[in-house]
């Protein structure tokens, strides 16, 4: 636990953190509406990466079900944007997600590893095509228009909801929850004789972390006109945060952003430079990450600077 | 008649479900890795027949035969250079199956996007046995029969290989107990790649088959991957003969949902997958 | 009144009786011993005890309240604690993290991260780990490991402390340090319930020593009553 290692660390690492955020703030005046869109895609894609890594990196389980709590948030908005209004519809959105986290949680939470992956993903793919086959047959439509709000609301919506997932984060880390969350994941047997209520642990946790993911989802789809549920529960924000979780470094919260930010500008890079080969590195350095840097970016930036104080 | 349509649709659809999970089985049976990107290699199979067929006129049941040892080396490769070495670094059985999952999700990416380039985004198709037959009152087309009863061949040959051969029986105990296994003189690693392999054969089996009654395109796998986990997961994973079974029980369901309310399908299967996973997640017939 | 009894317990898996009709108590502030032959069912009462595994039959009261059928966390907070036959420490964390996870969530109540590390500090201590406090425990001997696993369940303040092996897999200098400990936690007024192999030990220890074989209690007694008991011998020389 990071409680008692090095503090000053940390404290350089919070200002640091601070400083960008203001920075962050104030930027969409100074720079093209393109980089405001990438900086929202960062910020969705962060929000994505530590709410999951939340509850996923101290435990050890590898949740799929992302792309659901995105979804669902994003339909919330489909469906009662045009009455409710925007704050309020995004904080709906978050609380379906909390709902539908709370109980595909007591549901699932006791099932093991693997198991728990696909579960996870088959309630991801399974609610796209039940919501699939609602929109068409019950609805008679494939998808819905959404309101849409201009880009400045979008990117300062998105930039709370990234600060207030990152401050849940630490929250619980540095709280009695982080070291039960821990605990869980190394043995979760000895963790319940020691008086921790294992199950009702990881179901808040995993409820709370998925409330962000919903909220994120709530704005996000009014950057569209419209939206279906092959979009919404795109599979692939499944899989996306476990990669960028990985690919900065799974134990630490700035190893999280790290991960998202480097991972979000660089898929960017080759969506726009090579829109025909980008899957093709994107997934070359998705195995390249774990056969030869499994500890993530971290890892890398860790084993640099001991070999800088060895010299 | 209704009852000998949704039965015959679902053997068919079936048929093809158990021969795609039967390969992903054994790859996570054995070679315990949850192959994402299976899809993927039934994507290949299928496309690769349309290739063979179209400008070179090559029977997709001779195809059958040119591909599956081409797959099978293909697989064992795959195995050798992503899986083997992940095996190595993974600290426990848990953290490789965790990580291999994602693996083969860049490999899922990696074959998809090799696939756009070589073929288009476009699906694509061509007419193979398109000529009607009349069984017991209902009109089958002969393609849809002809690569039922392909299934059903394979699948008994594999089924026959699994419980008769030595190999056979040697590939169920590694898929049972890795560690028994051993013990009794089955080389594990050896046995890895040949799953990993002969699941690469099965799934470009089922592609083929699957390219001579509907369209395909690049975009195809990961439907057919899900199915497939479904399948696993409902016949018990690591019991190779159950997904054998489960795929065929599936096919039926789908056929039966088919009659009731068309697009339902994938959402009962759905949910079946989730309260297998509650209920009873060792499967039908795992142990 | 014994500070826990159990009536009649048993366990049933599937086909198979791993404990059957098993009656004990233990009074406050004895030292209790378990011993049997491999399969006799001990660490299978142990979990039973402690909420790991539902009973199949009877009843377990601790303090006079009836706790079969509890879970592990609700025991724990009830003051009964345990270690386990394979040390079960967090691997990844520091000794003292290990000990502090007990602390802030065994029986004691909103305590707070200082008071608890300081508790963690005094247990430590208690145990002879002051000096590993930082090692990660996965870095250390498994005689060690086993004292974080006693500091640790000590941390959740337990007035009963049942031991799986505690001594199993050390020598001789490390069965005398772990025979000191454990008198020192009964001078604290702690009830200890454990099981032993090492019979020399367990015989020194014990006020009280309960035999089980094949899931039955075959024999209940002083150390000496139990060494001189013929059942016993046969037991322990027939297998």
């Amino acid at each position: 636990m990071d409680i008692i290692r090095s503090n000053p660390e940390r404290f350089f690492l919070l200002l640091f953190s601070i400083f960008i955020l203001i920075i962050l703030a104030i930027i969409p005046s100074y720079i093209a509406d393109y980089y405001v869109s990438l900086l929202v895609s960062i910020f969705k894609f962060t929000v994505l990466t530590v709410s999951w890594a939340t509850f996923c990196g101290p435990t050890g389980y590898i949740s799929l079900a992302s792309a659901a709590f995105l979804g669902t948030g994003m339909y919330v908005t489909a469906l009662i944007g045009e009455k409710v209004p925007l704050p309020l519809v995004v904080l709906f959105g978050g609380l379906a997600s909390f709902l539908l986290a709370l109980l595909v949680g007591l549901a699932s939470l006791r099932i093991r590893g693997i198991f728990f992956a696909i579960f996870t993903l088959g309630l991801s793919e399974g609610l796209r095509h039940f919501m699939n086959w609602w929109e068409i047959s019950r609805e008679g439509r494939m998808g819905r228009w959404v309101i849409s709000a201009d880009y400045l609301t979008i990117f300062y919506t998105m930039l709370m909801i990234l600060i207030m997932t990152l401050l849940t984060s630490y929250l619980i880390r540095r709280s009695k929850f982080g070291v039960a969350l821990q605990s869980i994941g190394e043995e979760e047997e000895a963790a319940r004789h020691i008086g921790i209520n294992v199950n009702a642990v990881k179901v808040i946790t995993f409820a709370v972390t998925s409330f962000w993911i919903g909220a994120t989802g709530g704005i996000i789809v009014t950057q569209w006109l419209y939206v279906d549920t092959s979009t919404a529960f795109d599979v692939s924000y499944s899989f996306t945060p476990t990669l960028m979780a990985l690919f900065g470094g799974i134990g630490q919260i700035y190893g999280w952003v790290l991960g998202s930010v480097v991972f979000t500008i660089i898929t960017e890079l080759l969506l726009t430079e090579f829109p025909y080969y980008y899957m093709l590195i994107f997934g070359s350095v998705i195995i390249s990450v774990f056969l030869f840097f499994p500890s993530g970016l971290v890892g890398v930036v860790i084993k640099w600077r001991k070999g800088k104080l060895v010299e | 008649m209704i009852v000998l349509d949704v039965i015959i649709g679902g053997l068919l659809t079936g048929g093809i479900y158990a021969l795609l999970a039967a390969g992903f089985s054994l790859q996570y049976g054995v070679s315990r890795v949850l192959n994402v990107s299976h899809g993927e290699f039934i994507m290949l199979g299928a496309l690769a027949a349309y290739s063979l067929y179209v400008p070179f006129g090559i029977n997709p049941l001779v195809s059958l035969v040119i591909l599956g040892p081409i797959f099978f080396i293909i697989g064992s490769l795959t195995n050798r250079i992503l899986f083997e070495r992940l095996r190595r670094i993974a600290g426990s059985i848990e953290v490789f199956e965790g990580q291999s999952i994602l693996v083969s999700f860049g490999l899922l990416f990696i074959i998809q996007n090799l696939a756009l380039l070589a073929w288009g985004a476009d699906e694509r198709g061509y007419k193979f046995l398109v000529i009607p037959i009349n069984l017991l009152g209902s009109i089958f087309a002969a393609n849809r029969l002809v690569a039922l009863s392909l299934a059903v061949v394979i699948g008994l040959s594999f089924f026959f290989f699994l419980v008769r051969t030595r190999l056979g029986k040697a590939v169920r105990a590694a898929a049972q107990e890795e560690t028994g296994a051993q013990l009794i003189g089955v080389n594990i690693q050896w046995m890895h790649g040949l799953c990993f392999g002969f699941g690469a054969s099965l799934a470009g089996f089922a592609g083929v088959l699957i390219s001579t009654m509907f369209t395909v395109s690049p975009f195809m796998g990961l439907p057919y991957t899900i199915i497939a986990i479904i399948v696993v997961v409902l016949g018990g994973l690591g019991n190779i003969i159950g997904s054998l079974v489960g795929g065929l029980i599936l096919g039926l369901i789908g056929s039966i949902v088919l009659h009731i309310e068309p697009g339902l399908e994938l959402a009962v299967l759905y949910i079946l997958f989730m309260l297998i996973l509650l209920i009873r997640p060792k499967g039908i017939f795992g142990k | 009144m014994p500070i826990i009894e159990g009536e009649r317990v048993s366990k049933n898996f599937g086909g198979l009786a791993a404990v059957v009709n098993v009656d004990f108590h233990i009074d406050q502030g004895e030292i209790v011993g378990l011993i049997g032959p491999n399969g006799a069912g001990k660490t299978t009462l142990f979990n039973l005890i402690s909420g790991a595994l539902a009973t199949t039959a009877g009843t377990i009261r601790f303090k006079g309240e009836n706790i079969t059928g509890l879970k592990p966390h609700q025991i724990c907070k009830r003051r009964v604690a345990r270690t386990f036959q394979s040390v079960k420490v967090f691997s990844n964390m520091t000794v003292l993290d290990n000990v502090l996870a007990g602390s802030l969530f065994g029986a004691s109540t909103g305590m707070r991260m200082h008071d608890a590390k300081a508790e963690a500090m005094e247990l430590l201590e208690f145990v002879g780990l002051s000096a590993k406090e930082g090692s990660l425990a996965k870095d250390l001997t498994i005689a060690n490991q086993k004292r974080v696993e006693v500091a640790r369940a000590l941390a959740t303040k337990p007035e009963l402390l049942l031991l799986d092996e505690v001594m199993s897999g050390l020598n001789p200098t490390e069965v005398a340090q772990v025979t000191e400990l454990i008198k020192k936690m009964r001078d604290k007024g702690i009830t200890v319930f454990m099981i032993e192999h090492v019979m020399k030990a367990i015989m020194d220890i014990s006020d009280r020593i309960i035999v089980l074989h094949h899931g039955e209690k075959i024999a209940e007694g002083t150390p000496s009553e139990i060494a001189k008991s013929q059942k016993v011998i046969e037991v322990y020389l027939g297998d």
